[in-house]
């Protein structure tokens, strides 16, 4: 048994290691002792708590660690990495789900023996926490069901949704009036599970109304709300390292939700309020041209008279799953001595970072993948850009109509370099429901078939 | 169907109608191709090359013509010199031909044609729009003559176009003028500077300023209002006062230049006379003038058409057949633009034209179809309209009317917050606050954390975070051994959920990180 002050002190070293853990990110070279890291501060954590005074129920704890432990292994070393957002909406929903559970547990939990404004703030702490949790496990699933295409990805648009969520807000808050009265009592299960039913309904209204092309938003955010459900839970049971856990993960979502956003220019409430382009002014642009279209083996030729290749991959490379290809043209011709190198839009893909983990999988060197920042300003030098499956994050419109429901978005400028070759099943718009004239300009050249059989073409017409 | 490609005739022509790579895009299409032996002779190329290329070879002219459903040619039909018929005749009722024709000055022409029941589409007459550049062969022709143009130039110039810096002492560069920066022009300054000279440009239309300084050549400014655009991007004619202040820049520049190349041209009307004899006389002597639109009468007063003649000390170049002077690069984009045109006509790549008079580019290229003339087209339509439609939205767009004024919705946030901070301040007992402090500072720690991370590897920062949220497994383990069974089971539960995020998030994450190689 260890003493109360030798496990706070074994949670303040997992506290260090985590926040390591988290900086070690920040560089491709430390990131892997980052991850080790992270590791052994949860492995600390554990063994810690497990062998403080509180803990002798043994037999089922190992028994759940060691299935749930195996059933997340077999997880991670069976997912595609074009799965990637897949699992880790799935993963919120898990997080959320155990701070629910947790949270009815220590409601039902009759041996505290605090009283007065204490036990009032504990009340709120569990219903919070409850809150919290259900809100982030029903708004993960629908995300889950939404990546994985068992639900549709347009927005659902209720009428008066801001009222009716309004009103789901108001009623939580008069239940949680309800709550207190009734827990002081002694009961108060009823309020606990009604509010609980409106937190799931709220959270699964919540993510259906946001449209696919905002996914990244919506996968980073409920990040941030796993991270604060377990930051509740852990004021729930006064627990320093849950909180400050907790506050960790949940500012890391938050500010990848802001990164999201900025990138889409789109204020972080319109995203969570849902729809995409429902407020817009004027009447967009329409877009009007031809389109030039090439074949792939015109496409060979032109990548063969170019010294600068630019790749933007889009969430089509994914579908495709074209990765391998790519990589396989990106050798062929970094071998014959041109420079090719990839842009990445940083809502490229449905999860923020998405494209690079694509890219790294088919081991295209990580310090050729470019962010958006870093080569937005170089598109003179480039001879030919490939997009890959993208349309929004390449579409001019955002900068030059305003109108147009992605106005003010950036987006990498590529028709600025020589010639532009986007790859696209056909002409059916992008994600956002947005035209792009991007393809009839007149140095684009469509290439139109599915990316992964097109590009497999352009690479036998490059080495033939 | 069957294509014939016969010889040119017209004195002086080199070029062909196609090539063996074009003829073989053309076999492709589902064609068969045959050309008149030694069509590509002066073109430098040989009958085995085409043989190669699966075209067959016809030794007569009229075999050729008679066995020719559509008959691609450079020139337009002329007397044949040796047949002593015309070719129009030669063309089998109901055929199809492709060729120049330049129906607005060849009137009797195009009723021989006409009367001849057969469909014509003139590549002069192609419509100028983005869609139909490819198969656009006047700027080719134009871009090879303008070209040629400095090529012919420095023939006759006694001096190096770059300036250099000798032991024998300094030569000065070549000054060039060229007027008009239509694709002949602007080939024109590309050659002339690539030679090393400087070049200066002029031009009536504002617009194609940034295109002449593209090529790095310097654009006469002229200090007079007049938008010379026509439409279709070709010029139209000015006002008096803009020719007498154009004349005036003109000859000033004469008293500078070296070389001087015209290609200013309207459109179906004489070619404007820019250079006078005046002009010519204060220039220096062995200068030389390229006038490309000698065809149409000149630029220059001078100019005598399809001659070198040397006036004033002058040599003044009038050539018309500067693309048939580069045969080989001509007939080859001549023979590009030709088969994209084929490529239009053939949807179906079957073989069989379809001359689609919907569709806006073919539509304006025939000029005859079957036996009825259809010159003019109809004007295009196109250009701009999107733009327009862009900036009357954008005026229409309405301003949103907040419900609170501004500074209030700047502050509301502020106040609430401090109202909340107070509200838990003033409640909240002692132990609660130690906890509120460590979350507080916790989130900023995070805040600066995570801003540091590289955004290529957000995927595996989520993925970690949520191993990490897995701590949660800590609230499941301390209530686990609490008393009550539904406790137990609930606390079991979430301690096997977590532990799938722990374990899952740990190894995938390591499963990308290791992914990312240099």
């Amino acid at each position: 048994m260890m003493s109360q002050s030798l496990v706070t002190m074994c949670y303040i070293v997992a506290t260090i290691l985590f926040i390591l853990s988290l900086s070690g990110l920040s560089h491709q070279e430390t990131s892997r002792r980052g991850n080790y890291y992270g590791m052994l501060g949860m492995a600390i954590a554990i063994v810690a708590t497990t062998f403080s005074g509180a803990v002798n129920n043994y037999v089922i704890l190992i028994f759940a660690l060691l299935i749930g432990g195996a059933i997340g292994t077999k997880l991670a070393l069976k997912v595609q990495m074009t799965q990637m957002p897949e699992l880790v909406a799935i993963m919120h929903s898990l997080v959320g789900m155990a701070a629910v559970l947790v949270g009815y547990a220590n409601f039902m939990d009759s041996t505290s023996t605090i009283s007065g404004v204490e036990k009032t703030i504990h009340e709120v702490e569990i219903y919070i926490g409850i809150f919290i949790g259900a809100v982030t496990f029903s708004g993960s699933v629908i995300a889950f069901g939404k990546l994985s295409e068992k639900i549709s990805g347009k927005p659902l648009l209720l009428p008066a949704r801001h009222w009716l969520n309004l009103g789901l807000l108001i009623a939580t808050i008069f239940l949680c009036g309800m709550f207190l009265q009734q827990a002081e009592a002694g009961s108060g299960t009823i309020p606990l599970l009604l509010m609980t039913a409106i937190a799931l309904a709220f959270g699964v209204h919540m993510v259906m109304a946001i449209g696919g092309a905002d996914m990244p938003v919506v996968v980073s955010m409920l990040n941030s709300y796993s991270g604060w459900a377990a930051a509740a839970t852990g004021f729930m049971l006064s627990n320093d390292l849950l909180i400050v856990t907790g506050a960790l993960v949940g500012s890391s979502g938050a500010i990848l939700s802001y990164i999201m956003c900025r990138a889409m220019n789109r204020h972080f409430l319109s995203v969570i309020g849902g729809g995409f382009g429902t407020a817009s002014g004027g009447e967009a642009a329409v877009v009007e041209g031809e389109v030039h279209p090439i074949d792939a083996e015109e496409t060979a030729r032109l990548l063969m008279d170019s010294k600068n290749i630019m790749i933007i991959p889009g969430y089509g490379m994914a579908v495709a799953q074209a990765q391998h290809t790519v990589n396989e043209i990106t050798k062929f011709l970094r071998d014959k001595g041109k420079k090719v190198g990839f842009g990445i839009h940083p809502v490229a893909g449905r999860m923020p970072g998405h494209m690079n983990v694509l890219l790294a999988e088919a081991k295209v060197p990580y310090d050729i993948v470019y962010e958006m920042d870093e080569i937005n300003e170089d598109w003179d030098k480039v001879d030919v850009s490939i997009v890959i499956g993208a349309n929004d994050i390449v579409n001019p419109s955002a900068l030059d109509d305003p109108n147009s429901p992605i106005a003010g978005m950036p987006v990498l400028e590529c028709w600025k370099g020589d010639t532009t070759i986007v790859m696209k099943r056909s002409m059916a718009s992008g994600y956002a429901g947005v035209g792009n004239p991007l393809f009839v300009k007149d140095n684009t050249r469509m290439l139109f078939g599915d990316a992964n059989k097109m590009l497999q073409e352009v690479l036998k017409a490059l080495k033939g | 169907m069957k294509i014939g490609v016969p010889k040119e005739i017209h004195p002086g022509e080199k070029r062909v109608a196609t090539t063996p790579e074009a003829a073989e895009q053309l076999i492709k299409l589902g064609f068969e191709v045959s050309i008149e032996s030694g069509a590509g002779e002066s073109a430098d190329i040989s009958d085995e090359a085409y043989k190669k290329a699966g075209v067959k070879i016809v030794k007569d002219t009229k075999t050729l013509w008679e066995n020719s459903d559509i008959v691609i040619k450079v020139r337009a039909p002329e007397q044949h010199p040796k047949l002593g018929i015309n070719e129009v005749e030669l063309l089998p009722t109901g055929g199809n031909l492709i060729s120049f024709i330049w129906p607005a000055q060849n009137e009797a022409l195009m009723k021989q044609l006409a009367a001849q029941n057969v469909t014509v589409l003139a590549m002069d007459s192609v419509p100028r729009i983005s869609r139909a550049q490819k198969l656009d062969a006047l700027s080719s022709m134009a871009n090879i003559a303008g070209y040629r143009a400095i090529v012919e130039a420095a023939q006759h110039f006694g001096r190096f176009f770059t300036g250099q810096i000798t032991a024998a002492g300094k030569i000065p560069p070549a000054k060039v003028l060229v007027i008009g920066a239509g694709v002949a022009g602007l080939a024109a300054i590309g050659a002339a500077k690539s030679m090393g000279a400087i070049v200066r440009s002029f031009d009536t239309r504002p617009e194609v300023k940034e295109q002449i300084e593209s090529m790095d050549a310097e654009f006469l400014m002229l200090d007079f209002k007049e938008e010379g655009s026509g439409t279709g991007g070709y010029a139209k004619t000015m006002s008096k006062e803009f020719i007498e202040a154009e004349m005036a820049l003109f000859a000033q520049q004469a008293l500078e230049v070296d070389i001087i190349v015209t290609t200013a041209l309207i459109p179906g009307k004489p070619a404007p006379k820019l250079i006078t004899e005046a002009m010519v006389k204060s220039m220096k002597p062995g200068s030389v003038i390229v006038d490309l639109a000698a065809e149409q009468g000149g630029n220059c007063e001078l100019t005598e058409k399809d001659k070198v003649v040397v006036k004033h000390g002058v040599t003044l170049i009038g050539y018309t057949n500067l693309p048939s002077r580069l045969a080989n690069q001509s007939s080859q984009l001549y023979a590009t633009n030709i088969r994209h045109l084929l490529t239009d006509l053939t949807p179906e790549k079957n073989g069989v034209i379809n001359v689609n008079m919907e569709d806006e580019v073919i539509r304006g290229t025939t000029v005859i179809k079957e036996g009825k003339i259809t010159w003019p087209p109809p004007p295009p339509t196109l250009t701009v309209a999107s733009a327009a439609k862009t900036e009357t939205a954008a005026v229409a767009k309405t301003e949103k009317k907040s419900l609170l004024p501004e500074p209030v919705k700047q502050f509301l946030p502020l106040i609430l917050g401090g109202l909340a901070l107070y509200g838990i301040g003033s409640t909240a007992p002692t132990a609660f606050m130690s906890h509120f402090t460590v979350f507080v500072l916790a989130c900023f720690i995070g805040y600066q954390v995570i801003w540091n991370v590289s955004a290529s590897l957000h995927t595996p920062l989520m993925s970690v975070t949520n191993a990490i949220s897995g701590i949660i497994v800590i609230g499941a383990l301390v209530q686990i051994s609490t008393p009550g069974f539904f406790i137990t089971i609930l606390a079991g539960l979430a301690i096997l959920i977590a532990s799938i995020n722990i374990a899952g998030g740990f190894l995938v994450t390591r499963r990308m990180l290791e992914m990312f190689r240099k």
